[in-house]
């Protein structure tokens, strides 16, 4: 990433609509020859020119580098003005920032992944590189909380998982109509069913604030520590280098120490209203 | 086969039980099995038992009026759902369909709420039980009511 602060022209290839307000759109950068590598858990700013910038997670498969993959809720201006975008227009994209999920930590673990909402997203990276190299993990369970079934992203592919013997996949929405023969209920039930080996699992969360705030707790009533347990964060990005601050959170910047954390690194700052 | 005594006695819910209590919910309790799509009960039903489910899941479903019913929960194995029983006037407050084949134990809970009348101890042991299934749901219900996966959030 020579020019931090410069973004590089990306044109759209696809715009696939994941569910009623989250599609994912892919993109190839215009110039440079050796396509966008990242690492899962990094996000990147994309721009939208006359608009503005949005962080946004990399959802795609770290080892297809030629393309580049970002899942989007439209709730902003910018992610907004994204959702009416088509194949063929230009968007700027800086990065990839951040730090990634422990991918070198987690080998020889078994890895529990617990993930809600648009949260799948930035974990989406990691499950394609724990299947890549399946051999070198043990068991890998990924458990997921949506808002009802039309709500839950990535359908298609988490019906693959679900069907692969060498994983444990299970999802529950809040509420579901007559029909729904799924779980119904909260995210944080599934991971007893997962029956982790508090000795032997790293855990990693991806949701809204509050829903990983009651998954640690789960998974410490499971005996599994807080050095154990990784999370990603989420503040109001902006510079994504560290120097505009607004993403400060205590004495960390989300953007240049996060968005990935072990949780013993912000335990006492995690959770706090006044954060 | 397994007697009733010895599902119990393994059932986590009854968990450090003594074994005198065992005996007397042995004589409250029966096997019971419900098919795909089999009603348990009907909200506003009678409540006069509770269950622990051996195999399957069972789906609660309010029904708003004028609206589809929602599932609001699923249980499933060794889940102890039900406790309408202990509490006037004695009615469900959902619906309970089986959305698998389900084997499960039903405990008669008018049977029971005479057994804890007669012995406080044992109220208090199942008291206890069952406040803290009671508290969870109501966690899990607080934390859907949230709707922490809305845009807004």
């Amino acid at each position: 990433m020579p020019q931090p602060m410069v973004p590089l022209p990306h044109r759209i290839l696809k715009v696939r609509r994941e569910t009623g307000d989250v599609f994912s759109i892919e993109t190839q950068p215009e110039t440079g020859e050796s396509g966008f590598p990242f690492s899962p858990g990094q996000f990147n700013m994309v721009y939208v020119f006359g608009v503005g910038e949005v962080p946004l997670s990399i959802s795609g498969d770290p080892a297809q580098t030629k393309t580049l993959t970002h899942t989007i809720r439209g709730v902003g201006w910018v992610t907004r003005a994204l959702q009416g975008i088509k194949k063929g227009d230009m968007i700027g994209v800086r990065g990839p920032f951040g730090t990634p999920w422990p991918m070198q930590e987690i080998a020889g673990n078994d890895v529990l992944i617990v993930a809600g909402g648009v949260g799948l997203a930035p974990v989406r990276p990691v499950i394609y590189q724990l299947l890549a190299e399946r051999e070198k993990y043990g068991n890998i369970s990924i458990l997921y909380g949506a808002r009802s079934p039309d709500d839950m992203l990535y359908g298609k592919e988490l019906e693959k998982w679900r069907g692969r013997f060498d994983l444990h996949v299970d999802v529950t929405v809040d509420s579901a109509k007559r029909g729904w023969m799924g779980n119904v209920g909260v995210v944080t039930q599934l991971i007893s069913k997962a029956m982790p080996d508090p000795d032997n699992t790293l855990a990693m969360i991806c949701g809204p604030e509050i829903m990983m705030r009651f998954t640690v707790m789960e998974l410490q009533r499971q005996g599994i520590e807080d050095t154990g347990i990784y999370l990603t964060m989420e503040r109001n990005m902006k510079c994504a280098v560290g120097f505009c601050g607004h993403c400060q959170f205590g004495s960390e910047f989300i953007c240049k120490d996060g968005p990935v954390f072990r949780y013993d690194r912000i335990r006492n700052i995690f959770g706090k209203r006044e954060m | 086969m397994k007697s009733l005594k010895t599902i119990l006695e393994e059932h986590p819910f009854f968990k450090e039980l003594e074994p005198k209590y065992i005996e007397l919910l042995v004589g409250c309790a029966s096997n019971v099995r419900f098919e795909a799509g089999d009603i348990l009960y009907h909200e506003g039903d009678q409540a006069d038992s509770f269950f622990l489910i051996r195999q399957g899941k069972v789906a609660l479903e309010m029904a708003p009026p004028n609206k589809e019913p929602m599932i609001i929960d699923t249980v499933e194995e060794d889940l102890v759902f039900g406790w309408s029983w202990m509490v006037p006037p004695y009615k469900w407050h959902f619906d309970a369909q089986a959305l698998t084949l389900v084997r499960a134990i039903a405990i008669d809970g008018k049977c029971l709420r005479q057994k804890c009348e007669n012995d406080h101890e044992l109220g208090y042991e199942l008291f206890k039980r069952f406040f803290s299934v009671v508290t969870e749901r109501l966690q899990h219900t607080r934390m859907q009511l949230l709707d922490v996966y809305g845009a807004q959030t």
